[in-house]
C-alpha cells in the first residue's frame, strides 16, 4: 500500500437508493434525465486505487453536476483526493466513458476538474476534451482493462 | 442568407466517420472511420453510390485520407501509427505501400501540389515528410519536431512547396525546404485551445484555421518587402492574424474547408453544426478582412460534425462527416 497517492483517504457515507415515484415506471410519461439520475451513473464507479467508490471519497457529488435535457447538456465537476493525483486522467476517463455508456448519443458530456483542486486541473481538463485523444485511449486495450474495472460493479457486502 | 440542402445520406460506416475528402477531379468522395475502413462513394446516374470499401489495411482507427493532386494515390493515417498508399488502377485499389515511423497515432496526411512529397503528422509530436520516387516508393525526407504536442493536422500550400501544421499546443507552424533540410520558419500563436485543423485560401497568402476555442481565425502572409510595412526577417514573410470569426459555434471547431471555387468558408463543429462564411467587401481586404455568416446547418448530424469538404469541381456541393457514422452531401442554395 506504501505506492499509493493517498493512502488514508477520508471515506464518506453512500447516498441511499433513490426513491422512485409511481410515474417514472409509467411509461406514458417521459422522464427528463436529472442530477440524481446522472450522479447514480457515475457514484458507483470504483477508484482506481482503492475498495472504495468515487462516491465514498468524495470524488463525485450530486451538487457538483448540471443537466440540461433540453439543451443535451451534462457537466460534471469532479475532486481528486488530494492535488497530486496522478490518477485524476484515468477517474475522468472512467466518469467519461460510462456515461458514454449509458447516454443516449445526443447528449454533449464535459468532465472537468473541480477548480482549485488539482495541480495540473488545465491539462487535465483538455485532455478529457479532446475526443480524439479520448477514441485513441479507448483503443489501447490495457488501459481499456484498467477503465473496465473501475466501471465494473464490485460485489458488496 | 442561402440554405445548406441536404441531398443525400451515405450509410455503411459502422463507427464514428472521422473525415471526408473528394478526389481532385471531384468524381470521388473518399471517408474513413472508426470502423477502420475507407469508403470510396462515386455517382451513379444521380445517386453516389459506395463503390469500393478498403477494409484490411489497418489495425485501429482511420482518422484522415488525402488524395495526390492526380487523383491515383490515397493515402490514409490511422492510430496504428502506420500510413497506408492505396494506388487506383482501372478502378480498384490496391495497397501500395505501408509507412512506418511514427511512434503512435498517426492524425493526418497531405500531399504537396507536385504529388511528389507526402507529409504526415502524429501524437508523437512530429510532422514527417516522405518522398515519393519514381518507382512509387516512400523515403523519410525529414522529421521535424517543432510542436511541444501532439500534431492534429497537416496542409501543403495549394501552388508551393510550403507546409502547414496545427495542433494540441494551440499553435499553428509553418516549414520551408532551407538548404536540402526542411526547417520551421514560423509560429502561428493566438488561438486559446487546439488547433484542429487549417486550410489555405487558392492564393495560399491567406490560411484559415479553427479550434477548440470556438473560433476561426484568418492569417495574412506578408511577403519580404510588402507595401504595408510588416516586418520580416531572414526574408521569411511574415503571417499575422487578420480576422476572428467567433459566436457561431458553440463547441469546438473540427475542420475547416476554403473553397478554391466560391471562396466561401465552410466548418464543422461537436455543436452539431455546419457553417458557410462569405468575405464581406471591406475598406481594407486584405489587412482587415471581414466575414458573415451566409448559412447555418443546426442539426446537420445527430452527433459532433468531424470534417467537412468543399467539392474541388462543382460550386457550393459540400461533404460532411459526423461522430453519427453518417456522411453527408449537402448544396448551398439561394433563398
Amino acid at each position: 500500500m506504501g505506492n499509493l497517492d493517498n493512502a488514508n483517504p477520508i471515506v464518506f457515507l453512500a447516498t441511499k437508493e433513490r426513491n422512485v415515484l409511481p410515474e417514472e415506471e409509467d411509461d406514458i410519461f417521459t422522464d427528463k434525465f436529472d442530477t440524481r439520475e446522472i450522479f447514480d451513473l457515475i457514484r458507483v464507479i470504483n477508484d482506481p486505487e482503492h475498495p472504495l467508490t468515487l462516491e465514498e471519497l468524495n470524488v463525485v457529488e450530486e451538487s457538483k453536476i448540471k443537466v440540461d435535457d433540453d439543451a443535451n447538456a451534462v457537466h460534471i465537476l469532479f475532486t481528486p483526493t488530494i492535488p497530486h493525483c496522478s490518477m485524476a486522467t484515468l477517474i475522468g476517463l472512467s466518469i467519461r466513458v460510462k456515461l458514454l455508456r449509458s447516454l443516449p448519443s445526443r447528449f454533449k458530456v464535459d468532465v472537468q476538474i473541480t477548480p482549485g483542486t488539482h495541480d495540473s486541473e488545465q491539462a487535465v481538463n483538455k485532455q478529457l476534451a479532446d475526443k480524439e485523444r479520448v477514441a485513441a485511449a479507448l483503443e489501447n486495450s490495457h488501459l481499456l482493462d484498467v477503465v473496465n474495472q473501475c466501471l465494473a460493479r464490485r460485489a458488496t457486502g | 442568407m442561402q440554405t445548406l440542402k441536404e441531398f443525400q445520406t451515405l450509410t455503411g460506416h459502422s463507427d464514428r466517420a472521422w473525415c471526408v475528402s473528394w478526389s481532385p477531379s471531384g468524381t470521388l468522395l473518399a471517408s474513413c472511420g472508426g470502423d477502420k475502413t475507407i469508403r470510396i462513394w462515386g455517382k451513379e446516374g444521380d445517386k453516389w453510390v459506395c463503390k469500393s470499401i478498403l477494409a484490411d489495411g489497418h489495425t485501429r482507427t482511420i482518422r484522415s485520407v488525402s488524395w495526390s493532386p492526380c487523383g491515383q494515390y490515397l493515402a490514409a493515417a490511422s492510430f496504428d501509427a502506420t500510413t497506408s498508399v492505396w494506388s487506383r488502377k482501372a478502378g480498384e485499389f490496391e495497397c501500395l505501400a505501408t509507412l512506418e515511423g511514427h511512434e503512435n497515432e498517426v492524425k493526418c496526411t497531405a500531399w504537396a501540389c507536385t504529388g511528389n512529397l507526402l507529409a504526415t503528422c502524429s501524437r508523437d509530436k512530429s510532422v514527417w515528410i516522405w518522398e515519393v520516387t519514381a518507382d512509387e516508393e516512400f523515403e523519410c525526407a525529414s522529421v521535424m519536431s517543432t510542436h511541444t504536442q501532439d500534431v492534429k493536422h497537416v496542409k501543403w500550400h495549394p501552388c508551393k512547396e510550403i507546409l502547414a501544421s496545427c495542433g494540441y499546443d494551440d499553435t499553428i507552424r509553418i516549414f520551408r525546404e532551407q538548404a536540402d533540410d526542411w526547417e520551421c520558419c514560423t509560429t502561428l500563436k493566438g488561438h486559446e485551445s487546439t488547433v484542429w485543423s487549417i486550410d489555405f485560401d487558392k492564393s495560399g497568402s491567406r490560411l484559415a484555421s479553427c479550434s477548440a476555442d470556438s473560433t476561426v481565425k484568418i492569417w495574412q502572409e506578408y511577403e519580404p518587402g510588402n507595401s504595408e510595412g510588416v516586418v520580416t526577417t531572414d526574408n521569411i514573410s511574415t503571417w499575422k492574424c487578420v480576422c476572428t470569426i467567433g459566436g457561431y459555434h458553440e463547441r469546438a471547431i473540427y475542420d475547416i474547408s476554403w473553397s478554391q471555387l466560391s471562396g466561401l468558408l465552410a466548418t464543422a463543429s461537436g455543436d452539431d453544426t455546419i457553417c458557410v462564411y462569405k468575405e464581406s467587401p471591406s475598406p481594407d481586404s486584405k489587412n482587415q478582412p471581414q466575414f458573415e455568416l451566409v448559412a447555418r446547418a443546426r442539426g446537420a448530424h445527430s452527433q459532433d460534425v468531424n470534417s467537412t469538404e468543399w467539392s474541388p469541381t462543382e460550386e457550393g456541393l459540400l461533404a460532411s462527416c459526423s461522430d453519427d457514422g453518417i456522411v453527408k452531401l449537402w448544396k448551398l442554395e439561394q433563398d
